[in-house]
């Protein structure tokens, strides 16, 4: 039976990806925010899943005002990385995971999770910049991703979005669609966005390093008392973008412990501010 | 019933809800369009006859005529879609954020550095906060414009 092994949550920065595409990565304003996922590179060739479960939001790439889905499977074989304006990333094109994605859907809305099933679908910097993190650049003679990638894109764009709690519940309801998969393989299941900033208005710029830590704190040992923060607290406390962490519950929900099993192992947690208008979070958590 | 907007309170915040999406629809899907590179080349080659194309609101196209992003948001934008026009610039999201908050360049970069904008006082409205509006424009571009 397939198995989740390992949770992984890391902001998505736009900037974080063009410093890597620009060769930047050592200049004096990013060599600390790229010392702090050096263990989780390691940590990803050492510990290298068959399949990546990434939950992400599309940042109006894929999803115009035509469709707005609150919760979408890409189903697709492959997802191209997204032209956002400034030209695509030179990233390799992300292999899906199809029979893995279609068995998900299938349980998860047997669940009462009323998903989006998609199967064309760019990904931008919410998907992207994850994987640059944690696989480092590919090199140009294996220019591909270690494994397939099965996106998940939650809406947090146009309100309302998804509260905490309905998304670390459809965490637990993702486990379940996993480990009734037949085939023996090792899944990652990732939450991606956040940590606390605000992009827009008089109020740009917003930090809350409080909030964050507390968070931390939570996510890690207490996830059902951070599935209770109310949206409101993300928005006031975190910044209007700050409300991208209910993902990061997303993948939190998938773990043992939530389902009766022994608390996670703690293998990594980072924290830095900042990278380009945002406070970046990094933690890693083993079943 | 109304929709619940429990944000309204929030200082120098304008959310994304129904009511803000129904009124930039267009404004959006203009800045959608910047997605494809030939489009972008055609927006800039004629930014107001680009413009004419779409079925926005002359205030909406004056907005992006002027690059003002608070503006735009007035008028419906998100900064998700509106950051495609910065892309069209070349401009960064920390130059987009930074141009509505009055800051220059530097200033709103030195702010981020020294461990970005506080939260106390820009909870509520009506607290004294630098994201309060009694407190704009917060930095020499604004200053330098008014």
């Amino acid at each position: 039976m397939a198995k989740i092994t390992a949770s992984v949550f890391t902001s998505h920065v736009p900037a974080i990806g063009a410093a890597m595409d620009l060769g930047k990565t050592q200049e004096p304003y990013w060599q600390p925010l790229f010392a702090g996922y050096q263990y989780g590179k390691q940590w990803m060739q050492e510990n290298k899943p068959d399949v990546i479960f990434l939950v992400f939001n599309d940042h109006a790439t894929a999803f115009s005002l035509d469709f707005i889905p609150t919760f979408a499977i890409g189903t697709a074989e492959k997802f191209q990385p997204a032209d956002e304006g400034w030209g695509p990333r030179p990233v390799p094109v992300v292999k899906g995971h199809p029979e893995l994605a279609s068995h998900i859907a299938q349980s998860v809305i047997q669940q009462d999770f009323d998903l989006t099933i998609v199967n064309k679908m760019d990904v931008d910097h919410g998907l992207t910049v994850p994987l640059s993190l944690m696989c480092g650049q590919p090199p140009a003679e294996k220019f591909e991703w270690p494994c397939p990638v099965i996106p998940f894109a939650v809406n947090v764009v146009q309100y309302p979005v998804p509260s905490g709690q309905r998304c670390f519940n459809l965490g637990k309801a993702i486990r379940k669609a996993i480990e009734s998969y037949d085939e023996d393989i090792n899944v990652h299941i990732w939450g991606t966005g956040g940590m606390s900033h605000q992009l827009q208005g008089a109020r740009a710029g917003l930090i809350n390093k409080e909030f964050d830590k507390a968070f931390l704190d939570k996510l890690i040992n207490d996830p059902q008392a951070a599935a209770d923060i109310p949206h409101m607290d993300y928005v006031r406390e975190a910044g209007s973008e700050g409300i991208e962490l209910v993902m990061w519950l997303i993948a939190r929900g998938a773990m043992n412990d939530v389902a009766g099993g022994k608390a996670p192992t703690l293998k990594h947690r980072f924290y830095h501010v900042p990278a380009s208008n945002t406070a970046v979070g990094h933690v890693i958590l083993e079943n | 019933m109304a929709l619940d907007k429990p944000y309204l309170d929030v200082p120098g915040t304008i959310i994304f809800d129904a009511d803000q999406s129904r009124k930039g629809y267009w404004l959006n899907q203009f800045c959608m369009s910047l997605m494809k590179a030939e489009n972008r080349e055609r927006f800039k080659a004629n930014e107001r006859a680009y413009l004419d194309e779409w079925d926005m609101t002359e205030e909406q196209k004056l907005a992006v005529l002027a690059r003002d992003l608070n503006w735009c948001m007035r008028t419906g934008g998100n900064i998700y879609f509106l950051a495609k026009i910065g892309a069209t610039d070349g401009k960064s999201f920390q130059q987009m954020a930074g141009s509505m908050t009055g800051m220059t360049e530097e200033e709103y970069r030195n702010m981020m550095i020294n461990g970005g904008r506080s939260v106390e006082g820009n909870r509520f409205v009506g607290e004294n906060g630098d994201a309060q509006a009694q407190n704009q424009p917060q930095g020499a571009a604004g200053k330098k414009v008014n």
